[in-house]
């Protein structure tokens, strides 16, 4: 019975090896494995056995059962393997056809550039406070130190909606809303940023509407160089990190001393060239000391409070940064000029 | 402000700096330079020449043939210019000369007669066509006086100058003077310069017999000089006068026109000379003008005058406009004999006044108006004198007739130089302050670290301790002051919640496929009324209005954002460019007033609109347009974003499409609209099928609740079934999804129509809806018969509600 074992052993591992398909492999299963095979037969004869020699040739007859059923298994793996494998390659794809597209839009290049500056402030402690585009003469000039009949006003010259009310000219009235909400003995350290209106003419550098983003910080022993300090941060944290600035004077009707600042241009790296004018310098924005008469007339004593003010344009900032020939292109919205910027 | 440089050179000595070092140094510590231009780039060889003879051109009609000393030779010259002549004196650019534009001088033969050189206009040497002087405009130029032959003619015609243009805030107005500009670049450069005293041959016989001086509004006209000169021959002021005017862009007239303009910008204070006898009067009054007063001006235009002008009489009737312009009938003419010449201070806002009403910027009125040096008005007068003297032959009569009551007095300012360091950041000590102010020629006394300073009354900019303050910072150098950060109260900056919202909002929408746009909040009347969503348009009485608009296409504020946005993608298709998916988030503004007195409501909006194709992926067949469903579906996103329920009522606005529009509400607000622009509306545009929403952001922020709690995952299973409801085509789904959900509850958490279906197999008039329910308690796996009862409840409902069959 032994021999018996072993020769079919042998014998179902060479079907086994010559099985080409899954089927075949079946049928070798059930030939040798099945309840009618011939190992259930050499089993049933164990009757005729000896009682010591049943329970050796009844473990050979598993053994001989599991190694049998392990090697149609590992075949059937494999087979089941190269069969998939086949069906897949015949459903392979041509990988460089299209995808199916997902609609993208993004932000607008002046969004981009102001919530950039934005951050970069709130990094510095400031906060954002927001404004009336449709503001009172008071907050829009006379709280900044143009009275009637200023000359500086002239600067500015504005779309009055009625003798008291007009589209603000500049974000400054934000500032001195907010100053005048601290019961001048609190500190104010805010940006703002907003869209502005003035008479003008749409032309490649002239637009009605702009957008504006002034900062302020009043407090205690506010310094010019704080102010420069803090410039210097934005600009460098803006511009790069090689970039220089500087402060020359000039003149607001808010601030005293007033400043603008330049920062050293990037295109030739303060040599001097077309894009700077043969100057070397690039003005980014204008900057000064909060006037005493604006501090108080939002209610802080000058004498104990100071504080530094400045206002950019992100327009011309975008049209610096990133070449922009033309400020018309930020409000005719065509989609060739939107998409390109949609990672700035 | 234009400053000759050669000008400068003679008032403060500039040398050891070329122009354009000179204007690095002026800005970093002043006043902006804007340019520095040559009068005359790349001239040269340009000399004097004798005309000792000038005949015909044997050949040309127009030519002439000249014989010119050009000092060690005598050149031939063919000359075509009309104004030619023997014994002139005159510029010739000799062979090998350039002239402006490269233009090199050769010898050479005009019809058969040599040339050798070229006798030149002010043109051909580069002067700007409106500085050259009328006589020369249309030949060439003759030197008034005597020059030597072979002289360098560009250095006589002061070409070789280079003009540095100052770009001036409005408090600088004292540098709206060669005197005012030598004083800053003596602070500037660490110079010396001091304005010369005038030096004035009086006669003996007194201006107060010819003439008298009343002033009616001495707080308008707080002084009035006049001077009398007689025995006047007009003719040419010298030519370095002139070289100076036209440097400074003003053309030369005559030596008296001159004269008052060369004083203009030596001191900053405008003058103006009367013909006396064409004055025709022996007063001077000065007053305010009568309503409907006219005066005819220098310029020949008739003005009427206003009671709040300011006009200068002979008693009788007006002769200028004090501080703006001189009258027609009193002007100075080639055959006047005898002057009055005024010095005047008038009010800056009474000249600013006078010049806006007539449209009159001068030289003068610009001056007026940032208000003149007190201490320099009647020294400019006597300046003027002394050069009519000198150059009109004039015979000043003593004393300047006047009434007088300006305020001469100096400005004081007390600065603590521990304050200073304070409010700068510095640590300049008490010695760098005193040298500060050895610069820029302010006296003070000092008391240790107190300076009592007395601010000269050319700076009439100077009133307070930051205005010094200023002073000292920029002579100290802005380059100086240190880098240091804010020491004060720290407060974390951060975004407000509806700031935080915006930025949310705005990148929901950027990431379901929208470009953001910002468009103009002026639009033309019209447009400002199209658009407005229902809630809007019940607050809004009518739009804002500008009082004066630029154009009409700017005149009124916006109430919608979508017509400017419909224009966007109009432009845009018109470009060819087809498939576009706008919004905006901005601000719309709605005043309840019939007439706008107070500050209208601003409102945030957020709005979009979409044309063309939505997604396209051609090689799967894939392609859908814009409807409203995909602009539905970015709305529910959004309200999803917010953690919001919006509902949809269908509804009709004007310029939308009548059967799909859609009010948009959020809880019970009404918050705006989605739908598809008329079709009338699109074809204007030359849009195909568009569709917009507008969106009231403000009131979905308000609504937004920051969920803080957690709310666990269901551990149980829930249930899915399906049914499919026959009902009459009227009756919409969500009115379904209502009923369903009510008689569901609390076991229905979901609702969703997976098909609509009408047509074959259905009877006319009747939609087949399917829905998929979910079933589901939080707290317990469902037994078939719960799920059972729940639908059939669900089932008896819209039967009885609705009407509606399951269909077989």
């Amino acid at each position: 019975m032994k021999e018996r074992l072993e020769e079919l052993k042998q014998e179902a591992l060479e079907k086994v090896s010559k099985s080409e398909n899954v089927q075949s492999l079946k049928d070798v299963r059930v030939e040798y494995l099945g309840k009618k095979g011939p190992i259930t037969e050499v089993l049933r004869g164990m009757g005729k056995l000896s009682k010591e020699e049943r329970p050796v040739i009844g473990q050979l007859a598993n053994e001989v059962r599991e190694s049998i059923a392990a090697a149609i298994d590992t075949k059937q793996t494999r087979l089941e393997d190269q069969e998939l494998e086949k069906q897949l390659e015949s459903e392979s794809i041509d990988v460089t056809l299209p995808g199916r597209p997902v609609r993208v839009g993004g932000p607008h290049l002046l969004t981009s550039i102001v919530e950039e500056i934005e951050d970069l402030f709130i990094g510095m402690g400031f906060e954002i406070k927001e404004g009336p585009e449709v503001e009172t003469d008071y907050f829009n000039f006379e709280a900044l130190n143009l009275p009637k009949g200023h000359p500086a006003r002239d600067m500015q010259d504005s779309f009055y909606i009625t003798e008291e009310l007009l589209l603000r000219t500049h974000t400054s009235p934000v500032q001195a809303r907010t100053m005048g909400q601290k019961n001048g003995n609190e500190p104010v350290k805010m940006i703002c940023p907003g869209k502005v209106y003035r008479r003008d003419t749409d032309d490649a550098t002239h637009s009605h509407q702009f957008t504006q983003l002034e900062g302020l910080l009043v407090d205690k022993h506010v310094r010019m160089s704080d102010l420069k300090g803090v410039l210097n941060a934005f600009a460098k944290q803006m511009f790069g990190a090689e970039r220089d600035i500087r402060l020359r004077p000039s003149f607001f009707p808010f601030t005293e001393p007033s400043v603008e600042m330049d920062i050293s241009c990037k295109v030739c790296e303060g040599r001097g060239c077309s894009v700077c004018k043969g100057t070397g310098w690039i003005e980014i924005l204008g900057a000064g000391m909060v006037h005493p008469n604006v501090l108080e007339m939002a209610g802080y004593d000058p004498k104990e409070y100071s504080g530094f003010a400045f206002g950019m344009g992100p327009e011309r900032i975008a049209m610096l940064k990133y070449g922009v020939d033309d400020i018309r292109n930020f409000y005719t919205n065509d989609i060739r000029f939107l998409e390109q910027y949609h990672k700035a | 402000m234009l400053v000759s440089s050669n000008w400068l050179q003679e008032l403060i000595d500039i040398s050891s700096y070329t122009p354009e070092e000179l204007a690095e140094i002026i800005t970093k510590t002043g006043i902006e330079v804007e340019s520095v231009t040559p009068v005359a780039e790349g001239v040269s060889g340009v000399v004097v020449g004798h005309v000792q003879s000038c005949v015909q051109h044997p050949n040309a009609d127009k030519l002439s043939l000249c014989q010119v000393d050009v000092g060690e030779e005598t050149l031939q010259i063919v000359c075509g210019a009309p104004n030619i002549a023997e014994g002139q004196q005159v510029a010739v650019a000799k062979p090998g000369a350039v002239l402006p534009g490269n233009f090199k001088i050769k010898k050479t033969k005009l019809r058969g007669e040599e040339s050798n050189g070229m006798i030149c206009s002010l043109q051909e040497l580069g002067v700007n066509e409106k500085d050259v002087p009328k006589e020369f405009a249309d030949g060439i130029f003759v030197f008034p006086e005597n020059v030597k032959a072979g002289a360098d003619a560009l250095s006589l015609l002061n070409l070789d100058d280079k003009v540095i243009e100052l770009g001036l805030t409005p408090n600088r107005s004292d540098a709206l003077s060669m005197a005012g500009v030598a004083y800053e670049v003596a602070a500037a450069i660490d110079g010396e310069y001091e304005l010369q005293e005038e030096d004035v041959p009086y006669s003996n016989e007194a201006a107060g017999d010819f003439i008298s001086v009343e002033v009616e509004d001495k707080q308008a006209n707080p002084y009035y000089g006049a001077f009398i000169i007689k025995d006047i021959k007009i003719g040419a002021s010298p030519l370095w006068m002139r070289n100076r005017l036209t440097a400074a862009g003003i053309r030369p007239i005559n030596n008296v026109v001159d004269i008052t303009n060369y004083v203009l910008l030596e001191y900053g204070q405008p003058l103006h000379a009367f013909d006396y006898d064409r004055f025709n009067s022996d007063r001077i009054v000065t007053r305010r003008a009568r309503d409907g007063e006219m005066i005819t001006t220098l310029d020949n235009q008739k003005r009427e005058l206003k009671d709040h002008h300011l006009v200068i009489t002979n008693g009788d009737e007006a002769h200028a406009i004090a501080g703006v312009m001189g009258g027609a009938k009193s002007e100075v003419q080639e055959d006047t004999k005898t002057l009055i010449l005024e010095a005047a201070y008038f009010e800056p806002s009474v000249v600013r006044q006078a010049s806006k009403d007539h449209g009159l910027r001068s030289e003068s009125s610009n001056r007026f108006e940032k208000g003149v040096d007190p201490n320099r008005v009647e020294r400019a007068g006597k300046r003027a004198c002394e050069l009519l003297a000198k150059y009109a032959s004039g015979t000043v009569l003593k004393g300047a007739v006047s009434v007088d009551e300006l305020d001469r007095s100096e400005n004081k300012v007390s600065i603590e130089t521990s304050v200073i360091n304070d409010r700068l950041g510095t640590s300049i000590t008490n010695e760098e302050i005193a040298d500060i102010l050895r610069r820029l020629q302010f006296s003070y006394e000092q008391h240790g670290e107190n300076f009592d300073v007395n601010i000269p009354t050319r700076r009439g900019d100077i009133e307070l301790f930051e205005d010094m303050l200023e002073e000292v910072a920029r002579i100290f150098g802005y380059d100086n002051l240190p880098y240091t950060l804010p020491q004060g109260s720290s407060q974390a900056g951060g975004l407000t919640l509806e700031q935080q919202l915006k930025r949310k909002v705005k990148s929901y929408f950027e990431g379901a496929g929208l470009h953001e746009t910002i468009t103009y909040s002026l639009t033309p009347k019209e447009r400002s009324q199209m658009l407005v969503s229902p809630e809007i348009k019940r607050q809004a009485k009518s739009p804002v209005a500008l009082a004066m608009p630029m154009s009409e296409d700017h005149s009124h504020l916006r109430l919608s954002m979508l017509p400017e946005l419909l224009q966007s993608l109009s432009y845009n298709v018109a470009r060819k460019q087809k498939d576009l998916s706008y919004y905006e988030v901005g601000t719309v503004f709605v005043s309840n007033e019939e007439q706008v007195t107070r500050q209208p409501n601003e409102i945030l909006r957020a709005s979009g609109a979409l044309t063309g194709t939505w997604i396209s992926h051609p090689w799967q067949q894939e392609k859908k347009e814009v409807d409203f469903y995909v602009v539905k579906g970015i709305v529910e996103g959004l309200s999803a974003q917010l953690d919001l329920s919006f509902t949809y009522e269908k509804t009709k606005i004007p310029h939308m499409h009548p059967g799909r529009t859609a009010l948009v509400k959020s809880g019970d607000k009404e918050i705006g609209f989605i739908g598809q622009v008329h079709p009338k509306l699109q074809k204007e545009l030359g849009l195909k099928d568009t569709y917009v929403f507008d969106l009231n952001a403000e009131e979905l922020f308000a609504q937004y609740t920051k969920e803080e709690a957690f709310q666990a995952i269901p551990r149980y299973p829930s249930v899915s079934r399906d049914i499919a409801l026959v009902v009459d085509e009227q009756i919409t789904s969500a009115a379904i999804t209502d009923t369903i959900s009510e008689a569901g509850a609390p076991l229905v958490k979901d609702v969703r129509v997976f098909d609509v279906y009408q047509g074959e197999h259905l009877p006319d008039g009747k939609k087949s809806l399917a829905f998929n329910l979910l079933y589901l308690d939080p707290h317990r796996t469902l037994k078939d018969e719960e799920v059972e009862e729940a639908h059939d409840k669900i089932l008896t409902a819209v039967k009885d509600q609705h009407d509606a069959e399951l269909r077989g």
